[in-house]
């Protein structure tokens, strides 16, 4: 099947005015990618690396410097209008929404952008409305909405015209754990009922393991890392941290096997135990430190985003 | 897949977009009254401006007051029509940063028309009636040999006029891609050639007529026609016969105002320039 992005050597440069002179700044070089139908992606990387502007060839906001790019088989910029009837994006720091008319009106507006039909729109409306619990704002002005809840409209916005490609660029910046849950919910749902296919930015570590089966860490506009997600971790050798409250104070847990200890607070009421998740699993280590110490309460923090894509970064240079 | 889609359709996103803004700036009813009597006042004191200077002295340019009154209300008429529909392209900017211009990229429409589609000032419909009101006084107190073909002329006129406020609006929307800070700069044009379109182009110096007789085309949106109309001579280098050529100054102003909008765009999307 033909891949629905395929990026060939890719690259732009923005040119920057320092006082007198212009300074070339390469925002993306040489980025040789193709996502098949299908696939949830996750395209990861620190600020400034490279995301947005790839994003934005993707859809044609932005004309390469060099290289190709084909979105759903089309070219971005020359066929950018029928490609917007194939793709949907969701901006979490921009809004397509109409902020002072409420938020059914702007979905009405944007089926008569896609020339969805009367009947397809009352049809993609009520899903899209049911499975990201929109009923209670849907009369509410936009720029009365709780972020959570603009979230969602942005997003059902984005979908309405049921585009074969999503692209979401941070799309959970800001929400709360519920909120941030239910999102992820509905993008699973909506990608197993209609085979769609997502492209996310973000900083969010649970956004990747939860909705993509495909990871791209960029690096000052390089491509750093293109595999699944246990593969980055073993690359670079990312740990999750078991927290755990014990009974009584413990000295330090210095010897549970597989296992590096981090910190105790009180006494060692609580202490922080690292772990690789490839040598060793959460309930093995749990089993070890329970023979030591009677556990009340315990917590497994994942690695951050930030922390593995340092990592690799750290690896390159 | 060749896409048939029948008129209807495709003005329907317009449409919905267009009904939307005039709604919600209905909706907040003791906010509107106030901009349109802003708007309204804003228009009286162009008006009184003229009104004033023909206090000291009888003619200008070799106008009287009720000559000018029709030069100014074709211009004003013209100008806040154009202003009311197109206006908002001016404030190209605030799009920009507001990632509004991102989402036009994003919908399968054109993006100059969504741009000019995207919203409306209802309140200078206060102006159009000012506008409206010198025109028709104009009308009535100058002698004019009314017949079919000083109708047509003022229809040409007025539509004409509108095609070059308009293609001035959109220029300018186009040269802020270059000046994200500079709409002063686009002001002065914008601001400078409505001025312009009220003057009586036979007081202007020679550059001036260049400027803004035939480079930004102002002389034809009111002095020319309404010369024709009047059956007087012009001004020097603007015989009043051009009155008749308005279409093709519109014509002008458009291919101007498109080349630098594109010029613009591919700014911005950094395909060279």
């Amino acid at each position: 099947m033909e891949p629905i992005i395929q990026m060939t050597g890719l690259g732009r440069d923005f040119h920057v005015r320092e006082r007198l002179r212009r300074r070339k700044v390469v925002a993306v070089d040489d980025l040789t990618v193709g996502v098949e139908p299908g696939e949830a992606v996750g395209y990861i990387g620190a600020n400034g690396a490279g995301k947005s502007t790839t994003i934005k060839m993707l859809t044609g906001i932005l004309v390469p410097t060099r290289g190709e790019v084909r979105t759903c088989g089309l070219h971005p910029v020359r066929e950018r209008r029928r490609l917007a009837r194939q793709v949907g994006v969701v901006f979490g720091q921009r809004s397509q929404l109409w902020w002072d008319l409420p938020v059914q009106e702007s979905f009405r507006i944007l089926a008569a952008v896609h020339a969805l039909t009367g009947e397809a729109e009352r049809a993609r409306t009520g899903e899209l409305v049911e499975q990201l619990e929109m009923a209670d704002f849907l009369t509410t002005p936009v720029r009365q909405l709780s972020l959570g809840q603009r979230m969602r409209a942005e997003v059902a916005a984005a979908l309405l015209h049921s585009p074969r490609l999503v692209i979401l660029d941070e799309p959970t910046i800001g929400l709360d754990v519920l909120s941030k849950q239910r999102l992820r919910e509905f993008l699973v749902a909506e990608r197993r009922l209609h085979g769609t296919t997502l492209l996310l930015t973000t900083h969010d570590m649970g956004d990747v393991e939860r909705l993509c089966d495909r990871v791209l860490v960029i690096d000052r506009g390089r491509l750093a890392y293109d595999g699944d997600l246990p593969g980055l971790s073993r690359t670079v050798g990312a740990e999750r941290v078991l927290v755990v409250d014990l009974s009584e104070p413990v000295p330090d847990l210095l010897d549970v096997p597989g296992t590096r200890h981090l910190a105790s607070e009180g006494h060692g009421l609580r202490q922080r135990l690292a772990f690789d998740a490839e040598a060793t699993t959460a309930a093995r280590v749990l089993a070890d430190v329970s023979r030591r110490a009677e556990v009340r309460d315990l917590a497994v923090e994942e690695p951050d985003i930030e922390d593995v894509v340092r990592r690799i970064y750290a690896a390159r240079r | 897949m060749v896409e048939v889609l029948d008129l209807r359709t495709r003005l329907r996103p317009y449409r919905a977009v267009l009904a939307s803004r005039v709604r919600s700036q209905r909706s907040y009813r003791a906010g509107f009254a106030l901009d349109l009597l802003s708007s309204l006042l804003i228009g009286l004191i162009e008006l009184a401006e003229i009104w004033v200077l023909f206090h000291s002295v009888v003619e200008i340019g070799g106008l009287h007051f009720t000559q000018m009154l029709l030069v100014f209300g074709l211009a004003e008429l013209c100008y806040s029509l154009a202003d009311l529909s197109v206006g908002h392209c001016d404030t190209l900017p605030s799009y920009v940063r507001a990632g509004t211009l991102d989402v036009f990229y994003l919908r399968p429409q054109p993006l100059l028309l969504q741009l000019i589609t995207s919203d409306i000032s209802l309140r200078r419909l206060a102006r159009v009636a000012v506008g409206l009101a010198a025109l028709v006084t104009g009308l009535v107190l100058n002698d004019i040999a009314w017949n079919v073909s000083a109708v047509v002329l003022l229809a040409l006129a007025v539509l004409s006029g509108y095609a070059m406020f308009a293609a001035m609006f959109v220029g300018a929307a186009g040269m802020q891609f270059f000046l994200l800070d500079g709409a002063e700069a686009t002001n002065a044009f914008v601001y400078g050639g409505r001025y312009a379109a009220t003057q009586p182009a036979s007081v202007w110096g020679r550059p001036i007529v260049v400027v803004f007789g035939f480079f930004f085309p102002m002389a034809f949106t009111a002095f020319l026609p309404a010369m024709a109309l009047l059956d007087l001579p012009g001004a020097e280098w603007m015989p009043s016969w051009l009155g008749w050529c308005a279409p093709l100054a519109a014509v002008w102003a458009w291919i101007v105002a498109l080349l630098t909008w594109r010029w613009g765009v591919r700014h911005y999307q950094g395909g060279g320039g």
